[in-house]
Parts: C-alpha cells; structure tokens; sequence
C-alpha cells in the first residue's frame, strides 16, 4: 500500500536539495538518492564547521594579538588582524590550516621511528590497541560461550559483567601501570591489558545477547534434525550472533584506544599518543596536542572503518 | 472500463464529491498508477464501502479525501470546502487499520486526545470522552492502558476517539481487518446500531442527518451487511467497476446474512469483482 | 600458615563456595532474593578467597591488597574521598552531563526540522563515537583553567553526540499511522511534537542517558589523569597509584564505581517510571 505524501506545490529546482520534502515511506516507488545528493550536506556542513573554525580562531587569538603586535598601532583593521590570529606560534585556538601543516610535516618531515613523527606514536599507540582488542575479544568470547552454556555462570557471574558496564572501569588503568611497572613490565604490555578489559565487557554482553539470539522458532528446528549441541551452537547461534557482535567490536576497539592512550598519561610514556598529548600540555605547545589529537581521530576512523569493513566482508546481505 | 455514476438525488445534500482523481507516483523503472480518473458522489447519511483486492486504492481513495494524500489530478470537495479545509475545520473523523492508540495515555485521556487538540477544556474532554465510551460499551475501562485492553477493544477506543467531535463525516479503513472473525462480526454489530442511533440520539433537535460513513474493506460480506451502496473497484490502477445500491432493509441484525437476499447481493459484488479483475 | 594446612582448606573452601553459588542459581527467579542470590553469593566469594589468598601468600600490598585493607582505607579516607567526589562526580560529572544531553536534546530538536542538516550532521556525529574525544581534555584545560570546569568541558564534548544521535532517532520512531492522525485533527508541528513525537522519543533518550552517565564519569575521572587541581578522583587515583598507596587507591575506584552504578541505576528508576509504556519496560 503506497503511503507517500507528495508535496502541494512542486520544489524550485535550486531548492530541492534544502526543501523539507517529508522522507518517502517505505515500500513506496521513488527515487533512491544518488551518493552525490547523500555526500552533498555532509560536505556543507564541514564546510561551514571550517568557516566557523577559522572565525573562532580571530575572536579566540584576537586579545594576545592586539596586545602584543598592535600595542602602539591603534589602528588596526580586521583584514590585519585576521592573518595574524591564523599564524601564532602558541594560539589559543590554532586555524585549520596550522594543525594540517604541523602534521604534514611531522609525518613527512621526519623519519618514521623518529618521536618528532607523530605517525611513530600512532603506531606504538595503535598496537597496544590491537594487541588488547585481539585478547579482549578473545576472552570476552570466550567467556559469552560458558555462559551461555553454564546456568550457574549466568546467574552468579553475568550480572556483575552487566553491572561493569555502569562504572569507570578506565579508573584503574593507573593501578595496571603501577604494578606491571613495578614488576618490571612496561610499555606495550600494561597498555595492550588495559585496552584488552575495555574490549572485554561490550563483547562478552553482546555476544551473549547474541548466542541467545536464535528463536524458540529455530532452536526447535535444529532439535528435529537431532543436531548435538556443538552442531546447534556453530550452525545457529555463531552466525546468529554476528549482527550483535560486529557493532559491540567497533565500541571495543575505540575504547580500547582510549584506554591507549589513557595508558600512556600516569608514568609519563615517551611514546604514543597519550604521551604526546601530555607533553603537548606540559609544554604549552597548542598545534602540537591539536595534531596528536587530530592523529589519535584519524587513527579512531581508521581501526572503527577496518572492523566496520571486516563486517561488511563476513556477514555480506545480511539487512540491519 | 469505468461505469458512468448515477448521482444521487437532489433530495439528500452531497457530503463528499470526487472528481475525476488521479494519483500517480514517479518511480525509476515506470510510474505507478493508485487511482486512475475516478469520480463518485456521496451523500449525506449514507453507508457507503469501497471494496477490492489489495492494492486498488480504495485506501489512496479515501487517503485523498482526508486530505491525507494529495490528488495528481483531479478534485474533492468536503462539504462544499477542499478537503485541506475540510481537514482544519476538522469535519471527519478517521479511523486507521491499527487501533494507533498513544500508549502513555489512559484510555480516556486517548480519547479526548482530539478535543484537546481542538481547544476544549479538560472537564468538557473529559465528559465527551467518558459518554463515547458509554456509546462504544466500554465503561468501566477509562483508566486502564491500550496494551491492558484486546485488539477488539482498542479499536473500540480508536472509533470512540473518531466521534469524539461528532464528526458529520467518519472514515474508516479496513478498522477490523486485524481482528479474529466472531470479534469482528460484533463489533460490525456495534457500529451499525451505534450508526444507526445517532439521529436518534438526544440532542433536542431530532433532525440532526445520520453521519455519512465510508468504510473500506476486502471483505465481501462484511461491505454488504453494513452498507447502503457498495463501490467496487479494479486492482492498480485503481479505477470503480460498479456501484451497487443495497436491496437490504434498513434495520439489520447478524442473522440476514444467511438469506437468499444477502447471498444475492454478495453475488453481485463477487461477480464485479471478477469483472474488474478481466 | 603452613602449605600443608592452606592446600586442603582451600579446597574445601572451594567445593562449598561452588556448592553455594549452584544453589543459589538455581533459585527460583520470580522473587527479588531468586535474581539477586546468585550474584552476591558469587560476590562474597570472591571477597573471602581474595582475602584469603593475599594474606596467605603474602602478596605485597602494592600489588594487592586484601579487601579488609581496602575497606580500611575507606573508613580512614571517607572525608578526603567525599571531598574528591564532589568535585568529580558532583560537580564535573553532572553538571557536564546535564548540560551535554541538554545541548544534545535540544540539538536534535531544531535540526529534527531540516532533513539536509540531518544528512549533514549525523554521519559526522556518528563518527564522534569512534574518536577518543577524552584527549580534548588538555585543551579545556587551557580555556578552562584547571578546576572543575575544564572537565565538566570534556563531558559535555562527549556527552552531546550519543545524545543528540539518539534524539533523532528516536524523534523518527513516531509510527505513521499516527503522525497520520495527527495530521487528519489538523494538528501544528508543535502540538504533534509535544503530544506524539516527544513522548515516542523518550525510550531513545533515556537510552543516550544511561550511556551518557558513563561516560560523563570516565570523562570526568580520565579528564583529571590529565591535570587537576588537589582534589578529584581521577586524581586521588592517579597520585596515590604513583604512590604506591595502593588500599586509598582502590578505595577511591570502589567510590567511582559506587557512583556510577547508583546513577545508572537512578536513570534506570526513572526511565522505569517515565516510560511505562514501553514494551521493554512493561516485559520487566
């Protein structure tokens, strides 16, 4: 049954990517959006957020400006202030353009095991990452599939794994550093630890959710073909299960790199991320910690994207 | 193949006037035809249904009228306004598939939900509310919730909340199509005394005109033991074979649909039917 | 204690603690000591061989404490400890968090008017969750100083894109039947909005809520691993962790996670309440 609204008066062409045309319903023939007409807003919207930035940066810079350049030239202009609020060694708020350059150029700039390349932290921060997301979900898996076998396990431990999803568990990241550190272990493994109980709890709930997922509809149709209980579990539930555990995997790697780089902050890390920030801070140098930042974002898109990949390439037609 | 309509007598005024509709929707592959240069009149107090397979546009017909889809082509008049004024004058209550009951509300508050919207103040909501749902027999229920009630209560609600306004004009779409058939069969019951006792109702003046309803289903018998005119329609694009007066008397209880009468009358629709599938 | 004597007691110990805990999981779930049984049995457990375990073997309280020694620590740290939540919880946490999902909730609204800046906006707010938007928190600290503000700053950062995302789903949930029968009483934008559309939405934003609260307490506490003045329990952490003051350290986590839960389960008592309705709620 065909349900859209179509409008009263039809939209002015130079219009109709703006107009409020309502959405069209579901079933109904129409005309799907090209990727340009999907992309279109999205560019605009970055576009004005860059505008807004660079406007941002004049009224933010402006007060150390006028006090340092135009303290005995009154008549200054916007067209001479704006420039230089773009082009501070230590602004408030540094423009675009600075942050993009200062990355160039300490990622091209500079060997690539040098600390001055910040693609070097990325990497030191990014295997800590992976190493915690490959055993986080590991054991988190590992974990969703005795308690979905084990009654006990799921009355008496599950709740407390529910339960850990409402505290900071990153708060105890600083005691992981400390004792590792304190019996010797350093660098990559306390981090990879901390990232890797930060993947843990999303993937074993979502997983368990996920194994359970299946039907009485479907459980009962496995038990008609006499199919044991390893049948049941790799032919239903696993392949049930990956719509649960595929966005649970994209909120574990990026908390895992949080927790990264979280590691990174107690004992004062020279490498990765989270170091750089903080020296960034220390040392009040605001284009560097807006790099690092910008290099920890990119580098958050890139490891979401491979698992939201991975998704699309294991699980292909399934609809959401 | 469309048979001219025979207006009906001057004597009854028009309530709705459809003229020449058409609604198409654009599409990539080829546009797709709903209602294709359809014209019918209904006048006031009349039963009338509109009946065909899936997918003929009865519902896009009566969809247009309630202003809730717009005609490609065409126009419709509501009591002599356009069916958007008809629409903000709030003229016709209308009646959905689901009970489409708000579930945070009681059911009292879901039926004064429309007099609310209105204006009306919350004691005279109220009131109104609490008679229409004397009317639709369901005292004793103001205070529960939609899900506390069966699906053939909630539609009970659902059409309560339609008369709330004492809309001259009711529009119903498939109301009990989602109901099993022994509840469905009482609640057509219902609505035809409910129908029926309105000009009788006390409102001082016994000339108030019985409400115009028009009602769509796909059930044969169902349009026929309501009905005072049954129109038939053709699969996409949507177009009306036949339209066909009801012999039946007035007054109707359950029991006439096992007489060679009703039979007759069924037979004729099935016949249209099958006419406007060739 | 000798080997000799600790080796079969363990054991025993042992046997009965997963004797108790098969027993209480299999109570009945229907009465509220059936649900909760299992997990504080599994609890107590877990406490008495931690105890066990550390003062037998010695374990160096740098590294472990036991859980008497923890609980120690809480009574003798409860001023400085309450102090510390304050800042952190009270005053960071929720002032961000309220202003987070406020901003957030309202953005939704507004931008729920323009399909093109939804086009526009939610793909990049989506996005958001990927990024540690925690590492924002030195640059608070420079606009913000180092008090309570430069955090409450970080937690309304991350706040405000789950907020907002949920807002306008839940904004799309209203069915079309109904927006149908809004439409057929003539209703404005406004009355549909308050009347429909806004109590539809509301399972979406207690969802983003309780979301939220987390992460408004991880922002607060890890904002604070970045610099923060005396007080805070990112703090006390941090500092007493380089201390070696292990017994406050894990005292000041317990009162972290105490607040987290008891928040998480106030907005779930609240959105119990709010949304009744709900067949989530309403199936219990």
């Amino acid at each position: 049954m065909v349900k859209a609204i179509v409008p009263a008066r039809p939209t002015p062409f130079w219009l109709r990517w703006v107009s409020n045309r309502p959405e069209p319903v579901e079933g109904s023939p129409t005309l799907a959006p090209s990727m340009w007409q999907r992309s279109f807003p999205v560019l605009v919207v970055l576009a004005a957020i860059t505008l807004i930035w660079y406007a941002a940066a004049i009224w933010l810079n402006a007060p150390q400006v006028i006090e340092r350049v135009f303290a005995d030239k009154p008549d200054w202009t916007l067209l001479d202030l704006a420039p230089l609020t773009w082009n501070m060694e230590r602004p408030v708020l540094p423009a675009p353009h600075q942050i993009a350059f200062d990355l160039w150029n300490s990622i091209t700039g500079w060997p690539i095991d040098s600390p001055r390349n910040l693609l070097f932290h990325a990497y030191v921060t990014s295997t800590a990452t992976l190493l915690g997301f490959v055993m986080g979900t590991l054991l988190g898996a590992a974990l969703a599939v005795l308690i979905v076998h084990s009654r006990t396990l799921d009355r008496s431990l599950f709740p407390w794994i529910i339960a850990s999803q409402t505290i900071p568990v990153l708060a105890v990241a600083p005691i992981i550093i400390v004792i590792l550190g304190s019996m010797g272990m350093s660098g990559l493994v306390p981090k990879a630890i901390i990232s890797m109980y930060l993947c843990f709890f999303p993937v074993a709930v979502a997983l368990v959710k996920g194994l359970r997922s299946p039907g009485v509809l479907e459980m009962e149709l496995m038990h008609t073909y006499a199919a044991s209980p390893s049948h049941t579990f790799w032919m239903l539930r696993v392949p049930a299960s990956l719509p649960y555990l595929f966005p649970s995997l994209r909120v574990g790697i990026a908390a895992g790199l949080v927790g990264a780089i979280v590691g990174e902050l107690p004992t004062g890390a020279q490498a990765g991320l989270g170091a750089r920030l903080l020296t960034g801070s220390y040392y009040g140098n605001t284009i560097q910690i807006w790099s690092a930042l910008v290099m920890a974002a990119l580098l958050g898109l890139l490891l979401t994207g491979c698992v939201a990949w991975a998704e699309k390439a294991l699980t292909p037609g399934v609809k959401k | 193949m469309t048979v001219p309509v025979v207006p009906v007598t001057a004597a009854a005024p028009t309530a709705v006037q459809v003229q020449n509709v058409s609604v198409v929707y654009p599409s990539t592959e080829n546009t797709v035809t709903a209602l294709d240069r359809v014209s019918l009149d209904i006048a006031e107090g009349e039963f009338i249904s509109l009946i065909g397979p899936s997918g003929c546009g009865k519902t896009t017909l009566l969809r247009v009228i309630a202003d809730l889809e717009q005609a490609s082509t065409g126009s419709v008049r509501v009591n002599g306004m356009s069916s958007t004024e008809a629409r903000l004058k709030r003229a016709y209550g209308y009646v959905f598939q689901a009970p489409a009951l708000f579930p945070w509300r009681t059911v009292l508050a879901n039926v004064c939900l429309p007099l609310e919207i209105n204006g009306q103040s919350k004691t005279q909501a109220r009131a109104v509310a609490m008679e229409q749902l004397a009317n639709v027999g369901l005292k004793g229920f103001e205070g529960k919730y939609p899900w506390q009630l069966s699906g053939g209560m909630q539609q009970r609600v659902s059409i309560a909340r339609a008369l709330g306004f004492e809309p001259q004009l009711l529009m119903m779409d498939e109301p009990f199509g989602a109901l099993d058939e022994i509840t469905r069969d009482r609640l057509n019951e219902q609505l035809l005394q409910l129908w029926r006792n309105e000009s009788r109702a006390g409102h001082g003046d016994g000339t108030k005109p019985r409400r115009t309803v028009v009602f769509v289903t796909h059930s044969i018998p169902e349009a026929v033991f309501l009905s005072s005119r049954i129109v038939v329609m053709s699969p996409r694009p949507g177009r009306i074979v036949e339209v066909i007066d009801s012999t039946l008397p007035a007054a109707r209880q359950l029991d006439i649909r096992d007489t060679p009468e009703f039979a007759a009358l069924a037979h004729r629709v099935r016949l249209a039917l099958a006419d406007g599938h060739g | 204690m000798s080997l000799m004597w600790l080796i079969p007691s363990l054991a025993v110990l042992l046997v009965i603690a997963v004797f108790s805990v098969k027993r209480a999981a299999s109570l009945n779930e229907t009465s509220w000591l059936g649900r909760v049984g299992a997990p504080l049995v599994f609890g107590v457990w877990v406490l008495v061989f931690w105890e066990i375990l550390t003062r037998a073997f010695d374990v160096p309280r740098v590294l472990l404490p036991a859980p008497s020694l923890i609980g120690a620590a809480l009574w003798k740290g409860a001023d400085v400890l309450r102090d510390d939540l304050i800042q952190t919880v009270l005053k960071s946490a929720l002032f961000g968090l309220v202003m987070g999902c406020g901003l957030g909730f309202v953005s939704g609204v507004l931008i729920d008017r323009s399909p093109f800046l939804q086009r526009g906006l939610l793909p990049l707010a989506a996005l958001a969750s990927s990024v540690p938007l925690v590492g924002i928190a030195p640059i608070m600290v420079m606009w913000f100083g180092f008090d309570w503000q430069s955090k409450a700053a970080v937690v309304v950062l991350m706040t405000f894109f789950p907020m907002l995302v949920n807002t306008l789903a839940g904004l799309k949930e209203a069915g079309h039947m109904e927006r149908d029968l809004m439409r057929s009483y003539g209703a404005s934008y406004a009355r549909t909005l308050f009347s429909l559309r806004l109590p539809v939405a509301l399972p979406f934003v207690f969802n983003a809520l309780k979301i939220n609260s987390t992460l408004a307490l991880i922002g607060a506490i890890v904002a604070e691993f970045f610099g923060s003045p005396t007080i805070g329990l990112g703090f006390r952490i941090s500092t007493e962790a380089a201390r070696m003051n292990m017994g406050l350290v894990w005292a000041a986590i317990f009162t972290a996670a105490l607040a987290g839960s008891l928040l998480y389960g106030v907005l779930g008592w609240l959105e119990r309440r709010v949304t009744f309705w709900h067949p989530s709620v309403r199936r219990g």
